[in-house]
């Protein structure tokens, strides 16, 4: 039996989503620029999917640009904002310890080349404190990015509050919603954000398709210069396939949030409560009461993850250390790390995340193996002790 | 049976990874990234170890076996890259893929492998190793292709280390070895052996060790003769090795070699070739390959260098796990911090640390 608890790092192309990527790649292969019928075809595919995308975060499809994947819509709306306001005067951005790297190397990166970066400090809940945020605004900030639910705890942040602290001194606000959009409701306008991010293959859709939603009036640089496609704001010839793919997926999303989040959360509490209770010295790590459905990240004393992620791997069960990009080379989670936690409590994490194929029979099969695996690797382990 | 295999990505572990799955064992890939990879961080040079990374998923992906890459950086630092530069500024020639053998490699992976259920520890080494049916202790031997012998960076593993060891290409020739490998369409069937130390891979060993010691490289050394008398001048004890001629920046009518360094005044002394001679030595932290030192002396073939003749000699345990070696005849170039290792024909009964 293989069980597949890794569904922040990618999921399965749902079937339907399969089938209309199909069509896509055949029977309407035109390019959407072109005037004949073909072009039409496409066109059509085209519009059906922004309308989806836009149904899913509760936006207007015009607001919808197609990207790459939520690392470039990070890149779009973070540098195009920052290059749009530069002749304003505001140099100054804010982001928080715990964003994906997308958004940290992103700011990294505008950082060497000038402009003032501020990380907001959290505290062990891993949400970020809207009065911490209040503190670090400036007359000269031009751009907050904070995440809206964080993919290695899973934690939600209170972005509406951040929102309104941002627009009351001046500063445009952009969340990377990868980790929401499409398993919780996600609306651009109770949210009250200028820019959203979002990514296809978070929902079962395709790899190497995304979203960026610019609020109607915000005007960015774009980072893709070319042909007048998605409105003059990204160059290049749509990637069809993967845009019909996640129009189909965000539409497949819509239908199902209602049922598959409390499914998932009680899947996802019966596991974090199984393994709490059956296996000594657990500790959750983030806020339990604000946290997306699906996931749950454990820290097991004196265990070194990566051991215990290869023991389950053996085992036919796939879970993940930190985010999926750190899990080749591996180093203690950078969230957990801007959480404060202590040292061993980065290095022993295991982050379960529930999907669409998992059983209440797959989760009591994975709490009755940790116990044997988690007390022979604490019988060998010299490393993660907590000290 | 479970068998971890250490894979570097070169064509030796990958064939022993390829033999043990083809034996139907269950076989777990796991390969050990030692330094950091990130660009721009470039303080072991420009390696290609990335790709030796990924040479062995490829390998492990076409065996059809699970395959993770484990983060050693902080323990290869601490105890091999640590260890080379002490020795190198201490005056002394150290072997780092010994260390990284008994310290890293065997440490750890024993350890790794209990935690995955799996009873031996496979790697690419040319050795081979036996279990004595009387005493039930493991022997370890020579590999089978003199060429490639391996046996003397092996010399410190522990009895406990032995005993879950596999070393599947040690009884074949590296021709045999390559041939398999093509065999199998392994992608890295014609990949060049690896060069002697991974983490310089430009060779240059000073500028490297200034770099990981932050000394700055001293111009005022004394290059002397055993008389004392000043020569010429270098650059730091740790850009010698005992027996070096290369280098020295002297010119004399007969050729000079290197015969001790003496890093607390920062003084070479040289002289000519029949003064390296030396026929007596004593080694450290010797490990007995059968867990107990020999009683008496007993008479070995001693190995002082990875590429020497080994030569007969007498060697005896003494104080604080250390050894007396003293050969039949004259050895050149006896080097503090290589290891010298003994044998009984092709058996490894143990080895030291040269003083």
């Amino acid at each position: 039996m293989r069980i597949y608890l890794d569904h922040n790092a990618t999921t399965p192309v749902d079937p339907g989503v399969a089938e209309a990527m199909v069509r896509s790649l055949t029977d309407l292969f035109g390019n959407p620029s072109s005037v004949h019928y073909y072009g039409q075809q496409a066109k059509a595919s085209l519009d059906d999917a922004r309308s989806a995308v836009g149904a899913l975060i509760g936006a207007e499809p015009a607001e919808v640009v197609f990207t790459s994947g939520g690392t470039e819509a990070d890149n779009f709306a973070i540098r195009g904002a920052a290059e749009a306001l530069e002749h304003t005067g505001r140099k100054h951005l804010i982001t928080s310890g715990i964003e994906h790297e997308a958004v940290l190397n992103t700011f990294k990166a505008l950082g060497r080349r000038g402009w003032r970066t501020t990380m907001v400090p959290l505290d062990a809940s891993g949400i970020v404190s809207p009065d911490r945020l209040r503190e670090a605004l400036t007359d000269d900030t031009a751009l907050v990015s904070i995440m809206h639910a964080n993919n290695e705890i899973g934690t939600i942040q209170p972005i509406a509050e951040l929102a309104a602290l941002a627009h009351a001194r001046g500063a445009l606000f952009h969340t990377d919603a990868v980790q929401t959009a499409g398993k919780i409701a996600v609306d651009v306008r109770a949210l009250g954000v200028d820019l959203l991010g979002l990514s296809a293959h978070k929902f079962y859709g395709p790899k190497g398709a995304g979203a960026l939603w610019i609020r109607r009036g915000v005007r960015l640089v774009p980072t893709s210069t070319g042909g007048k496609q998605e409105r003059n704001r990204r160059g290049g010839t749509e990637n069809m396939p993967g845009i019909v793919g996640m129009g189909a997926a965000a539409s497949q999303a819509v239908k199902k949030l209602a049922a598959e989040g409390p499914r998932l959360a009680a899947l996802r509490d019966r596991l974090e409560n199984g393994i709490l209770s059956a296996v000594p010295n657990t500790d959750v790590n983030g806020a339990r009461d604000r946290r997306v459905p699906n996931t749950t990240n454990i820290s097991f004393d004196r265990v070194e993850a990566e051991s215990l992620l290869i023991a389950l791997d053996l085992e036919g069960v796939a879970v993940s250390t930190g985010s999926a990009c750190s899990s080749g080379t591996l180093e203690p989670s950078h969230v957990l790390r801007a959480m404060n936690l202590p040292g061993h409590r980065a290095q022993n994490s295991i982050r379960f995340s529930l999907g669409a194929s998992n059983t209440e029979e797959q989760i009591d099969h994975v709490i009755s193996i940790l116990p044997r695996i988690v007390s022979k690797l604490r019988s060998l382990s010299t490393v993660g002790t907590r000290s | 049976m479970r068998v971890v295999v250490a894979m570097s990505g070169g064509v030796d572990s990958s064939v022993a990874a390829a033999l043990l799955a083809g034996e139907g064992h269950d076989v777990i890939g796991l390969s050990m990234q030692l330094y950091d990879q990130t660009e721009g961080r470039t303080g072991f040079g420009s390696c290609c170890t990335i790709d030796d990374l990924h040479d062995a998923r490829r390998v492990a992906h076409r065996l059809n076996i699970p395959h993770y890459i484990l983060n050693f950086e902080q323990q290869f630092q601490q105890t091999v890259v640590a260890n080379f530069v002490g020795e190198y500024t201490a005056g002394r020639t150290p072997i780092p893929c010994a260390h990284c053998n008994s310290d890293l490699k065997f440490a750890t992976l024993v350890d790794r492998a209990r935690a995955f259920d799996a009873d031996v520890v496979a790697t690419g080494h040319y050795a081979r190793v036996e279990t004595d049916p009387c005493t039930g202790r493991v022997r370890l031997r020579r590999g089978r292709d003199a060429a490639k012998d391996q046996s003397y960076f092996l010399f410190s593993l522990t009895q406990d280390q032995l005993a879950r060891a596999s070393f599947p290409v040690g009884g074949l020739t590296k021709d045999a070895v390559r041939d398999l490998a093509r065999d199998l369409e392994l992608a890295v069937a014609d990949k060049p052996d690896s060069q002697e130390i991974c983490f310089v891979p430009d060779g240059d060993y000073a500028a490297f060790i200034e770099r990981q010691s932050d000394i700055a490289p001293a111009r005022d050394g004394a290059i002397v003769n055993q008389s004392g008398r000043l020569l010429g001048r270098h650059g730091g004890v740790h850009r010698f090795t005992v027996g070096q001629r290369k280098g020295l920046g002297i010119a004399l009518a007969e050729p000079m070699y290197v015969l001790e360094l003496r890093p607390a005044d920062q003084t070479v002394v040289v002289g000519p070739r029949p003064q390296l001679e030396r026929t007596t030595l004593t080694a450290s932290q010797v490990n007995w390959i059968a867990g107990v030192p020999p009683d008496d002396a007993c008479r070995v073939t001693a190995q002082i260098r990875h590429r020497h003749q080994p030569a007969a000699a007498s060697v005896e345990a003494i104080e604080a796990g250390r050894a007396a070696v003293e050969f039949d005849a004259p050895q050149l170039a006896i080097t503090p911090g290589q290891a010298v290792v003994f044998y009984d024909g092709d058996v490894v009964l143990g080895g030291g640390w040269i003083d």
